[in-house]
């Protein structure tokens, strides 16, 4: 079946060339010199005033890249990255040191509120009390961590969270000020010698977010970061470094954007979460980088090795992503179920226009027992894009009574596009079970049964199920994003190819 | 990811092995040059591994390590052990064509009845026909698959069959491959051909006489079916249980055509089938099933690619396997839905029942779908048997095995049922029954 027309309106309403975050914010910055060497990582190691351990580290990690190559095992395709034609570091040029949000830059200021962005928090704080007949009563506080370029430019609501336990700054001053943290995890889910781009992020991130939650805390607050790109030129090597400990919980979230520009740009960063006993975290992204103009040039090159670990028992890590820009993503968000009774969640949204490619997918490695996880996956594919849904559900011998569930479906708008689907399903015990489906008719025949026979439509009612299902997922995205991806959400699933 | 990887010293064992069975390979000087190429391939690849991602689950460097040398033509002795094996496992009123140890055996083949219904000729035939400049034809290869490219080097022999248009054949074709030869590789290829409107039933057997072990089958088929034409295709691989058996399978379809295919995998230590399966005309059918009943510590693959080149063509995949003790599974199927194939129907289920702790099931179902019209389907699952079904049955009385055995017949049943022709279906259900026997 073909996508209904309105389905096809509403992606071409996201097509590349509507793109609304393209502008530059133009700034004086402080750069790295251009390349990659021992040097460069000494430079940047210098500029954030780290300890001779860290230097170390990222020396490690710099000559263990120089020996590893690119994969190519990926469905997408561009020419080949000069690494060596890169700024690996770009910070706005401080006029002093700040103190207060009043003294940063105007011209970020001006940036982060033209991408609805609250860096204040007075203005964030005004929505904490709902007006009597306010549309959204449940409008949270978020902290935010700004990373502009290379630094993070602010984090706000420190205090507030500091009242509660909880460490959220820049991982560049956890790494000074909490080294005992930063020295037990850094590294201990995505190893230095990971792969080709978490290795090179290893040697050369300058910036990203560092959280800790206490035992027992639940984080008072939605925390996030906004990722911004906008020196020419550049590689964003961002590290996010995110620790439950036993019986905490945190949701974190992510967005992403940069200028419109006809080069290339690389982003490779590194997330890691650590979930201890009975800790739960929650991860969204809603990923919108700069997609390239819809002759495919420019545009991000999103390369990026997210992975959770689920350390303790009872412990849980869900992963939200929504992405819709780059010009390629290459992100497999995983989880490592080791504690027993654990459990991972993938949910995930990708879609793509003009020449984007998409390869993303997750892992779900089962290795304590009883531990389940559900993966939840939708591709869209328009224009001449192609979107791959890569995915492993792997239990180890010892991981007896292992679940998964698993639903990918994708649709195809037009017929210059692919959508494909490469699942790999390992089970190496007889107590594991895996079910994976890939149509929309697979809806249990049960509640469908039950909508029609309450007057609804076979299409309305998939559509009221499926919709009712992702959209229950969406609602936990905090506000700000939540009213973006619920647009993309109601897109139909009609016509769905499987 | 295809890496180059330095040669292994077993790599170098198989060039000395090529070297001397290359007297006697048939072919015209031009046929030697065609395998000579194809060998060099084959050497600089050497044998897949994991890191070859058609590979990935069937590490043939770890599983096989060598190839063994050529199988000497079987004499008269191993013709007689070889005769005896046919008889054991010939379909009731089949026309026979054998293939013992790589070499066509005329003696235990019903060439003549054959005869009146269509072409035959066996490939060392028109390998060594001087007169056939399109000889090298038939040992096409893939440049990328090294397994393909070793059988192109090395077939010795195999059928090359011919049905005519329009014919309907009263009887089914069955192709034997005879091992009687212990620690030694066969390797051959045949060629089907079907005209238009034909109906025809072609099985293939993979046997081994009496006690004969640790042998080596490479094997590669390419069907080639015109339009309107009906066509059921049945594999059944019961290699000796310390045996390799790797089959490579190039199938096209014409419009309009049925096409009906099943794979029966229980035995071979080591074994994979690759089907390659086009479908080039529209209006086709296509019915792909299989079953892998695996044991001990055997590796059973069956990789199937399904390409719809064309629109308007059904495909289904019926996929089941049952693994005990050590065994591992292996299933890799992928559909591809070509830009212009628009109102596709591909379906693929495949399942797995793990009888045992130690068992291993790696599925890969892919999609790979360039049209947006279309339908296509995946669905994959692996786990035990259900508990609860098996205390109704031992509640009633019957022993855990034989509780789990009807069970299993059950689970295997929605993929044998594909098998349209009566008198086969219950041949296949016969086989299960016996590994089931075996089991117990």
């Amino acid at each position: 079946m073909p996508a209904v027309q309105e389905t096809v309106e509403r992606v071409k309403r996201i097509d590349v060339d509507q793109y609304r975050y393209g502008f530059e914010t133009l700034i004086e910055s402080d750069k790295a010199p251009k390349g990659l060497s021992e040097e460069t990582v000494k430079f940047i190691s210098e500029k954030k005033n780290e300890p001779a351990w860290m230097l170390q580290w990222r020396l490690e990690a710099y000559r263990r890249w120089l020996t590893m190559t690119e994969p190519t095992w990926a469905r997408v395709d561009y020419p080949k990255i000069d690494f060596q034609d890169l700024y690996y570091y770009s910070a706005p040029k401080p006029k002093k040191t700040i103190t207060s949000l009043d003294e940063i830059d105007p011209e970020i200021l001006k940036t982060y509120e033209k991408l609805g962005i609250p860096l204040r928090e007075v203005a964030m704080l005004e929505g904490v009390e709902p007006k009597p007949g306010d549309q959204d009563p449940n409008r949270r506080k978020i902290a935010v961590d700004a990373v502009f370029d290379s630094v993070s430019v602010a984090t706000t609501f420190k205090a507030e969270l500091k009242k509660a336990g909880v460490i959220f700054m820049p991982i560049s001053e956890a790494i000074r000020e909490h080294p005992e943290l930063v020295q037990k995890y850094l590294g201990s889910v995505v190893p230095t010698s990971d792969n080709f781009y978490a290795t090179l992020n290893s040697a050369v991130f300058s910036d990203g977010s560092f959280v800790y939650v206490p035992p027992g805390v639940r984080c008072p607050m939605e925390l996030s970061t906004y990722f911004r790109i906008n020196e020419r030129n550049t590689g964003q090597f961002e590290r996010t470094l995110i620790i439950a400990d036993k019986g905490a919980y945190v949701s974190y979230l992510e967005g992403c954007t940069a200028p419109q520009r006809d080069e290339n740009q690389l982003h490779a960063a590194v997330v890691e979460l650590v979930a201890h006993d009975d800790a739960e975290i929650k991860y969204s992204t809603v990923q919108n980088w700069y997609p390239g103009n819809s002759e495919g040039k420019g545009g991000i090159y999103n390369f990026v090795t997210k992975r959770g670990d689920c350390r303790g028992d009872r412990s849980k890590i869900s992963w939200t992503q929504v992405e819709t820009g780059s010009a390629i993503t290459w992100k497999y968000p995983s989880c490592i179920l080791r504690g027993d009774n654990s459990s991972g969640e993938f949910y995930s949204i990708a879609i793509s226009n003009g020449y984007q490619q998409v390869d993303s997918g997750t892992k779900m490695i089962h290795l304590g027992k009883n531990t389940s996880s559900r993966i939840i996956s939708k591709g869209i594919a328009a224009g001449k894009s192609q979107n791959t849904y890569r995915g492993l559900v792997t239990a180890h011998r010892k991981a007896t009574g292992a679940r998964n569930f698993t639903a990918c479906d994708s649709l195809l708008i037009g017929d210059k596009c692919g959508a494909h689907t490469v699942p790999y399903i390992e089970a190496k015990n007889s107590s594991a079970t895996f079910e994976h489906e890939a149509t929309t008719s697979k809806i249990s025949e049960d509640v469908l049964f039950y909508c029609i026979q309450r007057g609804l439509s076979q299409e309305e009612a998939v559509g009221l199920v499926v919709n009712g299902f992702v959209k229950d997922v969406l609602q936990q995205l905090p506000m700000e994003f939540a009213v973006e991806a619920q647009k993309l959400i109601s897109i139909s699933l009609e016509g769905s190819v499987g | 990811m295809n890496v180059a990887v330095a040669k292994t010293g077993k790599g170098r064992a198989v060039s000395d092995l090529f070297t001397s069975a290359e007297a006697r390979l048939p072919g015209s000087p031009d046929v030697i040059a065609v395998r000579r190429e194809a060998f060099e391939t084959y050497e600089r690849l050497g044998l897949p591994h994991r890191r070859i991602e058609e590979w990935k689950y069937t590490d043939l460097r770890a599983l096989v390590g060598e190839v063994l040398p050529l199988a000497a033509s079987p004499d008269g002795a191993a013709l007689k052990r070889a005769a005896e094996a046919v008889k054991a496992h010939a379909i009731a009123g089949a026309s026979k064509l054998v293939l013992v140890d790589g070499v066509f055996a005329a003696d235990l083949s019903d060439v003549k009845a054959l005869a009146t219904e269509a072409g035959f000729k066996t490939l060392r035939e028109i390998l060594d026909s001087e007169a056939n400049p399109a000889a090298s034809d038939l040992l096409q290869t893939v440049a990328t698959d090294a397994v393909i490219s070793l059988n192109a080097a090395m077939a010795t022999d195999g059928v090359v069959v011919t049905i005519a248009d329009g014919a309907q054949l009263s009887a089914p074709i069955q192709l034997i491959h005879v091992a009687t030869a212990t620690g030694a590789s066969a390797f051959t290829r045949s060629h089907l051909r079907i005209g238009k409107g034909a109906r025809a039933t072609i099985v293939e057997s993979f046997v081994a006489a009496g006690k004969t072990s640790g042998y080596h089958v490479n094997d590669a088929v390419v069907l080639w079916i015109s339009d309107d034409a009906d066509v059921a295709h049945i594999r059944l691989m019961d290699d000796a249980p310390d045996a390799v058996n790797i089959t490579s399978q190039f199938v096209t379809v014409g419009a309009n055509t049925k096409l009906n295919f099943f794979n029966m995998t229980t035995g071979a230590a080591v074994s994979r089938l690759q089907g390659f399966i086009t479908l080039a005309g529209e209006g086709s059918e296509l019915s792909a099933n299989g079953v892998n009943l695996l044991q001990k510590t055997e590796h059973g693959d069956t990789t199937l690619v399904v390409d719809h080149a064309v629109p308007n063509c059904t495909s289904r995949e019926i996929f089941r396997a049952v693994i005990d003790e050590r065994a591992h599974s292996v299933f890799q199927g992928r559909i591809i839905v070509r830009p212009d194939a628009q109102k596709t129907d591909g379906k693929m289920m495949t399942r797995a029942l793990l009888l045992s702790d130690e068992a291993e099931a790696d599925n890969k179902p892919e999609l790979e779908i360039f049209a947006d019209d279309v339908s296509c389907g995946h669905g994959a699952t692996a786990g035990a048997l259900d508990e609860s079904l098996l205390f109704y049955l031992k509640a009633r009385g019957l022993p855990e095995k034989q509780a789990q055995a009807l069970l299993i017949q059950a689970f295997v049943g929605e993929a044998i049922e594909q098998i349209a022709d009566d008198g086969l279906r219950e041949h296949v259900i016969g086989m299960a029954e016996r590994w089931l026997e075996r089991r117990s």
